[in-house]
């Protein structure tokens, strides 16, 4: 009996999450035909874009230049020049660079926006906001949402630049490769597609990162406690679903 | 001007109204006190429209709100005004943009923004040196003072009150009834405040309601407070443990 009644809570507890993040999302939708406060979305977008750019930035820089030496020192070496640039365009635009990028500024955005809005819900100030005949959903979702879709593809651009660049530093600085070839090579190789697939992930990623952020804290509660396990809950979420739809939308793009 | 119908309210088994009902009259400063966890906060919510009550009705200026949210009350119907229990100020933004929130939404200058910020700042009996500076930077006292400031630079038909001298010392808490009471007179606002402040009370109350175990148990004005015979009454007024209000043991 005991099983019995903890599946049914956790079914219970299963539909009753789904059931308000469907609310939450719809609440969200509908904020579309509301009123933009584009100063908001602004904002967002220089706090989720330019102040995420140094740590993306050294992520993708590792990250290429990790890439390199492992192509390298675990394949062929008499052939690597146009193998290793070539492995690292394709590597870094089609997935280090969202996903690493998208994990980074999920821990740095989500986490920052779950725990803004929730000492904003425990302290009161969302029912201050309704009080002054502002919609939450419009005023503090909505701008942060469409500033996540927008910036994401943006930053990982940039992520892909820099990786594709940590890759060629440790090219020519360690393996003694030619720079002109290496750069040659990555160019010739890489294809547009390549480079929009991470894009498009991006600005997926964008939203789950700033959607799971909002809700969590949108719904947070019981203080400080409340706001710590919100902030947790919309890393590890956003996380998650970073990783297992990054996993969906490659098998969308490449398995076709 | 507002009437509350029978409004019941449980949070799972837990009933925390059950069957309020009383009506306020326009230009009233009406007072709910009742011991913490007797369900004053959730009927001012269900009055708001912050959270739905489950049956029951409340009608301001003739219009039936049951389960309408706060944005349609005071978009559609009457202008209402929120003084938070911890002030509820939003730190992202300085003092004035604070005060200004409301008309700064309807896209009024920046400038006139600002200028009837200092205005309502003024009638708090604070002066534009704090305009600048972020809630965090003022006192409790001073916060609370500049929610007041929001609150009515709506110009309010309806005030709400939660808990408005929680946490401050006795001068401060002084100060903030003063200011109540003359802010209400002053833009002829009906006023609801809930409080466990006796002291409070007695300054702002036109009428109070005692709420115990989710009803209303005992309504009148000031003086026959003091001198009603109402056990539940006469020891929460007077602040003794002993009596027919008891602890909670769970």
């Amino acid at each position: 009996m005991n099983i019995l009644s903890n599946i049914g809570k956790v079914i219970t507890v299963f539909l009753e999450e789904t059931g308000k993040f469907s609310f939450f999302l719809m609440r969200t939708l509908r904020a579309l035909t509301g009123r933009w406060y584009f100063k908001n979305i602004f904002q967002q977008i220089l706090f989720i874009g330019y102040y995420s750019l140094p740590v993306v930035a050294l992520t993708s820089f590792f990250t290429g230049g990790a890439l390199a030496l492992q192509i390298y020192y675990g394949g062929n070496q008499f052939n690597s020049e146009s193998i290793v640039s070539s492995i690292v365009a394709l590597g870094i635009t089609r997935e280090l660079g969202p996903v690493l990028g998208g994990i980074v500024v999920a821990g740095r955005v989500s986490a920052a926006i779950a725990a803004e809005i929730g000492t904003m819900r425990v302290t009161e100030q969302i029912d201050a906001l309704k009080s002054l005949s502002t919609d939450p959903y419009e005023y503090l979702v909505l701008p942060r949402v469409i500033a996540g879709i927008i910036t994401l593809p943006l930053l990982i651009f940039f992520a892909d630049i820099i990786g594709i660049m940590g890759g060629w530093f440790i090219a020519t600085q360690s393996l003694d490769f030619n720079g002109d070839v290496y750069l040659q090579n990555t160019e010739s190789f890489l294809e547009i597609s390549d480079i929009t697939s991470g894009l498009i992930k991006a600005s997926i990623f964008g939203l789950i990162i700033t959607l799971m952020g909002c809700y969590n804290g949108f719904y947070s509660s019981g203080g400080a406690q409340g706001v710590g396990s919100a902030t947790t809950n919309a890393v590890v979420s956003s996380s998650i679903l970073i990783l297992a739809s990054n996993y969906i939308m490659t098998t969308l793009f490449f398995a076709a | 001007m507002i009437e509350i119908r029978d409004l019941h309210k449980s949070f799972n088994k837990n009933k925390v109204l059950k069957g309020i009902t009383f009506n306020i009259i326009r230009g009233e400063s009406a007072v709910i006190i009742g011991r913490s966890g007797t369900g004053k906060s959730v009927l001012l919510k269900c009055i708001l429209g912050l959270i739905n009550a489950d049956e029951g009705n409340v009608i301001l200026n003739g219009e039936e709100l049951y389960n309408k949210k706060m944005s349609y009350i005071s978009q559609k119907k009457t202008k209402i005004g929120m003084l938070f229990q911890g002030s509820a100020l939003f730190d992202s933004l300085k003092i004035w943009q604070n005060v200004s929130f409301y008309d700064s939404r309807k896209g009024i200058k920046k400038k006139i923004c600002y200028k009837k910020a200092i205005e309502n700042l003024n009638k708090v009996g604070l002066d534009e040196k704090v305009a600048n500076l972020f809630p965090s930077e003022l006192s409790g006292g001073m916060q609370k003072r500049v929610a007041l400031a929001r609150a009515i630079s709506i110009e309010p038909e309806v005030l709400f009150f939660d808990e408005p001298t929680t946490g401050l010392d006795p001068i401060s808490a002084d100060v903030i009834n003063r200011l109540i009471l003359e802010r209400v007179k002053d833009i002829g606002a009906t006023a609801i405040t809930i409080t466990h402040d006796m002291a409070s009370a007695r300054v702002i109350a036109d009428k109070i309601y005692m709420i115990h175990e989710g009803r209303i148990i005992w309504s009148g004005d000031i003086g026959s407070m003091e001198e009603s015979s109402n056990k539940y009454v006469n020891q929460f007024i007077n602040g003794k443990s002993l009596g027919p209000i008891t602890l909670d043991k769970n």
